[in-house]
């Protein structure tokens, strides 16, 4: 078990997601940095959907009160197993009575903290991540984020050997990341500029983002005739309203809506993009849809992802 | 367009691992019923590929798994499906399941502050407002927005008004909505820039409940007025908006 000490600005429970009920108009959730959470899952061989911690911003304190095996990826932010300075994107054993203390943020802007095993919090409607808009998921059920005394219990297993993340494998968060822009949607209905502009100009991250969508400012784009009939928005949809900047939508997503849409960002790209800091830079280039799928499937080959089916009954209750 | 039926079905990449199906324009009952069939047709043949469908008024979303299916195979089903549709005399299937549902709405302006500019702006009077938006059955169109938010349509063209300039920030669960040829309720409370008329005790999410919600795309829906007493007794609140 840990026991929550201070619960920082913002931590909430995440596995996956929550998948298949999109019809029924609930979002997915999950987390918004999906390769730094699969990267602590895989440093302790969780299961890739194992519920961790997302630590928005940083600012959390926990005590084990068991031993296990954690790991703590994402945001670059100074961290402390009692007083011994820790190094993230690395598994680390620990004892009952340690406690694990998270400072804040100084590049990117969320951190994953995963234990051996996974946390054990009652699923709903499959899935334990918390959507603070559904009302659904988290500790309580209710979509609610952390709180200073929660406890989260979790099943102690046997030691592991040492591993880290490569340098190789992940982000500088204080680069500006050119993320892929996969054509689709309306992107035919947008005029030539806007198309140019939208690849190859910068924008800066407003401060107005979060796990729903992220607002970009930039030169304004033109649009296409406003006014669609409302359809459905993958996560990274680049979402055009009429004063033309656009938002990129998240985890949190509404499932439907009826602004038009340049295409969607590389799943891929998408968690250096949920890791800015609002008034960072981000450019966008243009990638095929065919080049985007065949990164997917090596990311999800390499993270053991297993996607849920939709059988046969079609539209869940 | 010299032939419109060569503009449909329109089949657009919506990201590395979904598609979106648009099977015709605009808000149409023809349509989104075509739109339910293909629905359940997509989903019989191809569920243990796909992870998510969303139907909404003219289009069909699919969200496939990367590992079990390319876009260029999932198209050509997709449009095999379609034709198959056709054939089979377009709407086969799905109207059969629709159910209808009967929210009992309590109207009035103390908990629908846009009832009485809403009568001044239709030249209306409260009274035929209530009646108009009560004698018809509306069809689910979509779902989505929000858990269990039901887009229901087509209004009566005398009862159609714009969104708000400025939508609130807070609207009580329940709150029944127009706006444009869609009505609507809130199942909880949110921020939204509709005309609101009344207030229904009905739960249309309930996040503790098995079910999500009791309503689906192609059910049918129908309003009734009931008094202050009967919208309190069935557990109506009578809060105010802030």
């Amino acid at each position: 078990m840990i026991k929550i000490l201070d619960a920082g600005m913002r931590t909430t429970v995440q596995d996956f997601g929550r998948f298949g009920y999109l019809s029924k108009g609930l979002t997915r959730g999950g987390p918004v940095d999906e390769q730094a959470f699969l990267w602590a899952n895989r440093l302790l061989d969780n299961n890739f959907n194992a519920a961790q911690l997302e630590i928005t911003l940083g600012g959390l304190e926990i005590e084990f009160q068991q031993d296990g095996c954690f790991a703590l990826t994402g945001a670059d932010a100074d961290a402390h197993l009692d007083d011994e300075p820790l190094t993230l994107w690395q598994n680390f054993d620990v004892k009952a009575g340690q406690r694990l203390k998270v400072g804040y943020a100084k590049a990117g802007l969320r951190l994953y903290l995963a234990v051996q095993g996974g946390f054990q919090v009652e699923p709903k409607w499959h899935s334990c991540a918390t959507v603070e808009r559904d009302s659904v998921g988290g500790l309580s059920g209710d979509g609610s984020p952390l709180q200073s005394g929660d406890t989260l219990r979790f099943q102690c297993d046997t030691p592991q050997p040492s591993r880290r993340v490569s340098w190789a494998y992940r982000s500088d968060y204080t680069k500006t990341p050119v993320l892929g822009l996969i054509p689709g949607y309306q992107y035919d209905d947008f005029p030539m500029s806007a198309r140019e502009a939208f690849c190859y100009k910068d924008f800066e991250v407003s401060k107005d983002s979060n796990r729903m969508g992220i607002r970009l400012a930039g030169k304004a784009l033109a649009t296409p005739k406003q006014g669609l009939v409302s359809e459905g928005i993958n996560i990274g949809s680049v979402q055009v309203p009429s004063d033309g900047q656009p938002i990129i939508m998240m985890h949190d997503r509404q499932t439907l809506g009826g602004y038009p849409k340049l295409g969607v960002i590389n799943p891929v790209d998408l968690g250096k993009l949920a890791q800015l800091q609002p008034g960072q830079k981000v450019r966008f280039s243009r990638v095929e849809a065919s080049v985007a799928q065949q990164q997917l499937r090596r990311f999800y080959q390499f993270f053991n992802v297993r996607l849920p089916c939709q059988g046969g009954d079609n539209l869940r209750s | 367009m010299s032939n419109a039926e060569s503009a449909f079905p329109k089949i657009v990449t919506a990201g590395a691992d979904a598609i979106l199906v648009y099977l015709g324009e605009g808000i149409d009952p023809d349509v989104n019923a075509r739109v339910m069939a293909l629905t359940n047709r997509v989903g019989s043949a191809l569920g243990d590929k796909l992870y998510d469908l969303v139907p909404s008024y003219n289009s069909l979303m699919i969200y496939y798994n990367v590992l079990a299916v390319s876009e260029d195979e999932l198209r050509e089903c997709v449009r095999k499906l379609i034709d198959e549709l056709q054939q089979d005399g377009d709407a086969s299937g799905a109207s059969k399941q629709s159910t209808l549902h009967t929210i009992d709405v309590y109207y009035d302006p103390s908990v629908g502050p846009d009832l009485e500019r809403a009568a001044k702006q239709t030249s209306l009077s409260i009274d035929d407002i209530i009646r108009m938006h009560t004698e018809q059955e509306y069809r689910v169109y979509a779902m989505g927005f929000a858990p269990g938010f039901a887009y229901l349509g087509e209004l009566p063209e005398k009862l159609r008004l714009p969104r708000l300039d400025n939508p609130r920030t807070k609207i009580p669960a329940g709150s029944v909505a127009i706006a444009e040829a869609q009505t609507a309720v809130y199942p909880s409370e949110s921020p939204g820039g509709w005309n609101i008329i009344g207030r229904t005790a009905e739960t249309l999410y309930d996040p503790q409940a098995d079910n999500i919600s009791p309503m689906k795309v192609g059910d049918r829906v129908q309003f009734k007025a009931v008094s202050k007493d009967e919208f309190e007794q069935a557990g109506g609140s009578l809060e105010s908006l802030s």
